[in-house]
C-alpha cells in the first residue's frame, strides 16, 4: 500500500469536513479500514446535502414521479424528461445558486445559470429557454442593491454570451433574504425521443474523457459551503465560489451535441458540485461498474494541485464521458474542431471499486454505490415540530384592521411596490429573444411561451412561489405556489405537464425549518397529484439562513412545464378592445390574508396564507381552458401579488386600455381590490362572443361575475376616477428603475 | 442569390440569421466556419450577432483576425456585399471595413428590448423598400452598441448618405428618449462609401417570423432581394 493510502485521519478532522461522528464510522465501515485525507473529503463532500439528499430524499420519495408525458423518472437522470408529442421531449430542471450568490453575486449567478444549462445538454437536449427566480432583502439597503446588480449581471453576462433566450422569472424582496439572498435558475432544452444520453458508465475497457476547460482550485468543497450555515466569516470561503466562462460552455454545448450525434456515447455528465467525484462516483454507480481515474492526466490550471483538490475541483465548463472503445478518435477530432480540451484519464473496469491514481500512486480506494444517493449515502428522518408563529398567524382577522379612507393611495402605492411593479429594469439587462422562439415578446401572457420551430406547437414555461404564503402556511402556501404555476399556463393556452422544485429552505436541524419543509412537500405532493403534473427533479438548498437573522421564508420555488398542442389557442393577458366586458372568473371573497398590501401598507407581518381551495381552483382552471379552446376569451390573466386592481391594470396597460368596473356589496372594497384570495382569473370578452361566454360558464359550477367593461384609458372604481393609465403605469414602469440605476 | 452566414466561435445569431433566409425567404444559404478560407461563391455574406470568441476584449476585436475574415474583407473590397448584425456591426468597425466605433451603452447595462428606427435614403441594399416615413419595430440585444464617430466622419457619413438607420420614437421622431443606448446621432445602422457593407445594431432577423407577432424587419431583407432582382 502506498504512503497515501497510509495517511489515516481522525474523527477531528471528518467533523472539520462537516461529516458526523457516526458517518465517519459508516464510512469506515464502507471501506473496512480508516480512510486517508482524499477519501475522506470525497465522503464529504458526496455525502453533503447537496449531493447526498441525506436529510430530504426521505419525503422526497412521497412526490408524485409518475404522469401520462412521463419519460424519465425524477432523480434518475441529470433533468426530468417529459414527452411533448411530435417525438419530443423536453428536458427541465431548477437549481439553486443561492450561497456563492450571497458572497460573489456575479459569479454565483453566473455560474448557475452555466450549470443549469449543463444538466439539459449533458441529457443530448438542447437547451431553448432559461427562466430565473430570484429573492432579495430589503430593497432599500445599499447591500441589497449591490446584490441586486450583481446577480442580474451574472445571470445576464452568461445566459446572453451563451445564447439561450432568459423567458421568464419573478423577483421578490423581503427583510428575510437581506443575508441570504436566493438565486434559482431554470432551464427547458428539446432532444429528440430515443436521442438521450444517460449520466451512466459501463463496458469494460470504455476509455473515460474529461473534456472542457481545464480544473482550477475553484469551488473545492463548495457543496459542503453549500451545505451549511452562512457565518460572518463566509466571505472567507471566496475560493469556494466557481468562476464562469460562458464562450467555453457554448462551445461545450455545440461540442457534446455534435458527439452525441455521432453515437460515440456512453454516458456523459457535466461536472457540477462535487466535481470529478461527483461524476465518476454517480456513472459508474449508475452503471456497476468500476473506475480507474489518474488524476495527473487532468489538465490543470495551477501547478502543484493536490489529488484530493483535482477530484474535488468545481471549475466550471467540464464534462466526463465515457465513450466506446475504438471511438477515441472521433472523440479527439470533435472537441479539437471546437478548441477544448479532451483528454483521456481513465478506463471502465469491472467491479464497483473507484481507483483514483496520481503520477502511478494509488490516492483513493473506495466503493461508487457508497457514495451515492440511492446507494451508500446516509438517509436520515429528521424530527419536527410546529412553530408558534403557525398558531399565532391563524388568529388574525380582517376586522383588527381598518378599511383606509383612501383606497387611490393603496393603488399607487402597490403599483410602485417593488414586488409588484414591473420587472423590466432586470428582464431587459437579459436577452429573451435571442433563438427567435420566445413568442411572449410582442404579446404578453401569464407563462412565456416558447415556439418548437417546425412543429404545430409550443411550449410554455414558468416559475412561481410566494414565499410569504408559505411561511404562513407551509402545506397550502406551497399548494398555491403549484397551482399559481398551472395557472399561469392555463390561462396562455397550455396544458399543465410537470413541474421541476427549488426547495429553498434553513437548516435542516432545526426542528421548526424541517416542520416547514414537511409540510411543504405535503402541500406540494397533493397540489401536484391534483393537477397531474408529476415532480420531475430539481434540488434542495438547505441551509439559507444567517447566524444573525435565521432562516429565509421557506420558499419551494416550483418551475412547471406546460405543452401548447396548437399554438394557436395561445391566450395573451392584455385587454383588447376598449368596450369588451370583463369578467371575475371565481369567488370574490372577504380575505386580505397574507396579502402584499396587508403586509408592506398595513404592516401586519402575521397572518394565514390566503384563502384557496385545491378543488375550486381546478374546476375554474378547467372552466379557462375550455373557454380558451372554444374561442370565447380575448384575454386570461390570473389575480396574484397585489390583487384584483393589479390584474386589471396588469391587463390594462400593454394596451393603453383603462377599466370601469363596480365593486362587491359581500366584500370590503379593500379585499376586493387588494386581497389576494386564489383561483380567480379574469377574462375579457367581445359583445359578439358575451351569450356564448355566458352560456359556457353558466353550464359550469363556477362562479363568476361581471365586473365592468374595457375603457380608452380611464380607471373607474364604483364610478370614481383611480386616474389614467398612463399614470398608472408611469408608478409601474419605474420603481424599480428608481431603487437600482446606479 | 447565395447568402453565407459565418460562424465564429461565440456566435449564437447564426441559427436565426439562417433560418429566417432559409425557411421565412426561401433563399439559398450555407454557413462558413471561422476556419475556412472558402466563401463558396456566395453573393451576400452576413456576420450574424452572438459573442464571438467570448467578447472578452471588446466586442470583434478578436474574430476580425479569423480566417474566414480575411476572405470576407477581401471580398467586400471588390464590391461584395457584407452586412454586419449587432456582434457582426462591431466586428465590421474593428475590422475598418466601416467606420467609427460602437462603445458600452450609456447606461452601462446589457439592453435587450424593441425599439424602433427608421430609414432616412431608399439607395441603399437594406433600405430600398423603406418609405422615409415608415417606422420598424425591431429588437436590440447588446452591451456595446453605442455608435461613435468623431465629427470629421460623422459630416462625411450625413453628406455620403451612409446613415441607414437612426432610432427613433413609436411615430418616428428622432429623440434622445428614443435613443437606447446613447449612440451617436441616434446611429442604429451605417453602411460604407460604396455602399456594399452594411451594418446595424438592431435584429431584422428576429422581427420575421409572423409567429412572433412582429415581421417588420422582414421589409429590410426584401429590400435586399429586390435590389438584386431589379
Amino acid at each position: 500500500m502506498s504512503d497515501v493510502m497510509e495517511q489515516a485521519v481522525t474523527v477531528e478532522t471528518a467533523k472539520e469536513l462537516g461529516l458526523l461522528p457516526e458517518e465517519f464510522q459508516k464510512i469506515k465501515e464502507y471501506l473496512g479500514r480508516t480512510p486517508n485525507f482524499t477519501e475522506l473529503s470525497i465522503y464529504s463532500v458526496m455525502w453533503s446535502e447537496h449531493c447526498s439528499y441525506k436529510n430530504s430524499i426521505v419525503w422526497l420519495k412521497t412526490l408524485p414521479k409518475d404522469g401520462p408525458h412521463m419519460l424519465v423518472a425524477a432523480g434518475e437522470e441529470n433533468a426530468g424528461l417529459v414527452g411533448i408529442g411530435d417525438g419530443l421531449a423536453c428536458a427541465f430542471k431548477i437549481e439553486s445558486h443561492n450561497h456563492p450568490s450571497a458572497i460573489e453575486p456575479y459569479q454565483g449567478a453566473a455560474t448557475g445559470v452555466g450549470g443549469i444549462n449543463r444538466d439539459i445538454f449533458t441529457m443530448g437536449a438542447r437547451p431553448v429557454a432559461q427562466l430565473n427566480s430570484l429573492r432579495f432583502g430589503n430593497p432599500n439597503l445599499e447591500k441589497t442593491k449591490a446584490l441586486v446588480r450583481g446577480v442580474v449581471k451574472g445571470i445576464g453576462d452568461y445566459g446572453n454570451a451563451f445564447g439561450i433566450p432568459t423567458v421568464g422569472g419573478e423577483v421578490f424582496f423581503d427583510e428575510c433574504y437581506n443575508v441570504n439572498p436566493l438565486v434559482n435558475a431554470m432551464s427547458a432544452g428539446i432532444v429528440k425521443v430515443g436521442k438521450t444520453v444517460s449520466a451512466t458508465s459501463y463496458g469494460l475497457g470504455n476509455p473515460v474523457f474529461i473534456v472542457g476547460s481545464a480544473t482550477g482550485k475553484d469551488g473545492i468543497h463548495g457543496a459542503t459551503f453549500a451545505s451549511g450555515d452562512l457565518h460572518e466569516d463566509s466571505a472567507d470561503d471566496l475560493p469556494s465560489v466557481q468562476v464562469g466562462d460562458p464562450f467555453t460552455e457554448k462551445l461545450l454545448l455545440e461540442a457534446s451535441l455534435e458527439l452525441i450525434e455521432s453515437g460515440a456515447v456512453v454516458g456523459m455528465q457535466d461536472m457540477g458540485a462535487a466535481g470529478i467525484i461527483c461524476s465518476t462516483s454517480e456513472m459508474s454507480a449508475k452503471g456497476k461498474h468500476g473506475m480507474v481515474i489518474h488524476l495527473d492526466k487532468v489538465p490543470v490550471r495551477q501547478h502543484n494541485m493536490q489529488a484530493w483538490e483535482i477530484l474535488l475541483s468545481e471549475s466550471q465548463e467540464r464534462m466526463l464521458i465515457v465513450v466506446r472503445k475504438g471511438k477515441e478518435k472521433e472523440v479527439q477530432k470533435i472537441f479539437e474542431k471546437w478548441d477544448l480540451n479532451c483528454v483521456q484519464i481513465g478506463e471502465v473496469t469491472s467491479g464497483t471499486q473507484l481507483k483514483f491514481y496520481m503520477n502511478t500512486e494509488l490516492v483513493a480506494d473506495v466503493p461508487a454505490d457508497s457514495l451515492v444517493l440511492g446507494g451508500g449515502a446516509p438517509v436520515y428522518n429528521r424530527e419536527y415540530s410546529v412553530p408558534a408563529y403557525f398558531y399565532e398567524s391563524k388568529r388574525f382577522s380582517i376586522d383588527q384592521v381598518e378599511e383606509p379612507d383612501d383606497l387611490k393611495k393603496v393603488a399607487k402605492i402597490l403599483l410602485a411596490h417593488p414586488n409588484i411593479a414591473s420587472k423590466k429594469w432586470v428582464s431587459t439587462q437579459y436577452d429573451s429573444m435571442v433563438g427567435t422562439v420566445n413568442m411572449s415578446t410582442n404579446s404578453p401572457s401569464d407563462a412565456a411561451i416558447v415556439n418548437i420551430k417546425g412543429t404545430n406547437k409550443a411550449i410554455a414555461l414558468t416559475v412561481d412561489c410566494n414565499s410569504r404564503y408559505v411561511y404562513a402556511d407551509p402545506e397550502n402556501g406551497c399548494a398555491i405556489a403549484v397551482a399559481e404555476a398551472a395557472r399561469n399556463l392555463v390561462c396562455s393556452g397550455a396544458e399543465p405537464s410537470a413541474i421541476t422544485n427549488c426547495l429553498n429552505f434553513g437548516n435542516p436541524y432545526n426542528k421548526e425549518v424541517y416542520w416547514q419543509f414537511v409540510q411543504a412537500i405535503k402541500g406540494m405532493g397533493k397540489a401536484c397529484r391534483k393537477f397531474q403534473t408529476p415532480v420531475t427533479g430539481g434540488n434542495v438548498s438547505f441551509y439559507n439562513q444567517s447566524t444573525d437573522d435565521g432562516p429565509v421564508f421557506p420558499t419551494p420555488t416550483i418551475g412547471m412545464l406546460g405543452v401548447m398542442d396548437d399554438k394557436s389557442l395561445r391566450m395573451s393577458l392584455n385587454f383588447k378592445n376598449a368596450g369588451d366586458s370583463i369578467f371575475l372568473i371565481g369567488e370574490s371573497v372577504n380575505d386580505i390574508s397574507s396579502s402584499e398590501y396587508l403586509y408592506s401598507f398595513h404592516g401586519v407581518k402575521q397572518s394565514p396564507a390566503p384563502h384557496f381551495d385545491l378543488d375550486t381552483e381546478f374546476k375554474v382552471q378547467q372552466v379557462v381552458k375550455n373557454l380558451i379552446r372554444k374561442g370565447l376569451i380575448e384575454s386570461a390573466h390570473d389575480v396574484s401579488d397585489g390583487g384584483l386592481f393589479i390584474t386589471l391594470a396588469e391587463s390594462a396597460m400593454p394596451g393603453n386600455f383603462g377599466f370601469a368596473i363596480e365593486t362587491d356589496f359581500d366584500c370590503r372594497a379593500d379585499a376586493f381590490l387588494f386581497g389576494e384570495a386564489q383561483s380567480r382569473i379574469v377574462v375579457s370578452v367581445s359583445e359578439e362572443k358575451l351569450d356564448a361566454f355566458v352560456d359556457a360558464l353558466a353550464a359550469s359550477d363556477v362562479e363568476f361575475s361581471n365586473l365592468g367593461a374595457v375603457t380608452d384609458g380611464e380607471i373607474l372604481i364604483d364610478e370614481e376616477s383611480f386616474g389614467n393609465i398612463q399614470e398608472a403605469k408611469a408608478l409601474y414602469d419605474t420603481a424599480l428603475d428608481k431603487l437600482f440605476t446606479n | 442569390m447565395k447568402f453565407g452566414v459565418v460562424v465564429f466561435p461565440g456566435s449564437n445569431c447564426d441559427e436565426d440569421m439562417v433560418y429566417v433566409l432559409r425557411n421565412i425567404l426561401n433563399l439559398e444559404v450555407v454557413k462558413l466556419w471561422h476556419k475556412d478560407h472558402d466563401l463558396q461563391n456566395c453573393d451576400c455574406i452576413v456576420l450574424p450577432g452572438g459573442f464571438s470568441y467570448g467578447d472578452y476584449l471588446r466586442s470583434g476585436a478578436i474574430a476580425r483576425f479569423s480566417p474566414i475574415m480575411k476572405e470576407v474583407i477581401e471580398f467586400a473590397n471588390k464590391g461584395g456585399m457584407v452586412i454586419g448584425i449587432c456582434n457582426g456591426f462591431q466586428i465590421l468597425c474593428e475590422s475598418g471595413l466601416l467606420p467609427g466605433a460602437l462603445l458600452h451603452n450609456e447606461n452601462h447595462q446589457f439592453i435587450c428590448k424593441n425599439i424602433h428606427i427608421k430609414a432616412e435614403y431608399q439607395d441603399s441594399a437594406l433600405t430600398a423598400l423603406i418609405s422615409s416615413d415608415a417606422v420598424l419595430k425591431i429588437p436590440i440585444a447588446h452591451g456595446e452598441g453605442r455608435y461613435y464617430a468623431d465629427q470629421e466622419t460623422l459630416d462625411s457619413l450625413e453628406q455620403n448618405g451612409q446613415i441607414l438607420f437612426r432610432y427613433c420614437d413609436e411615430s418616428g421622431k428622432v429623440t434622445k428618449e428614443s435613443n437606447p443606448n446613447g449612440a451617436v446621432n441616434n446611429i442604429a445602422g451605417i453602411c460604407n462609401q460604396s455602399k456594399n457593407v452594411f451594418g446595424m445594431m438592431p435584429h431584422p432577423e428576429r422581427a420575421a417570423d409572423v409567429e412572433l407577432g412582429n415581421v417588420d424587419g422582414k421589409i429590410i431583407f426584401e429590400s435586399i432581394l429586390s435590389l438584386v432582382n431589379s
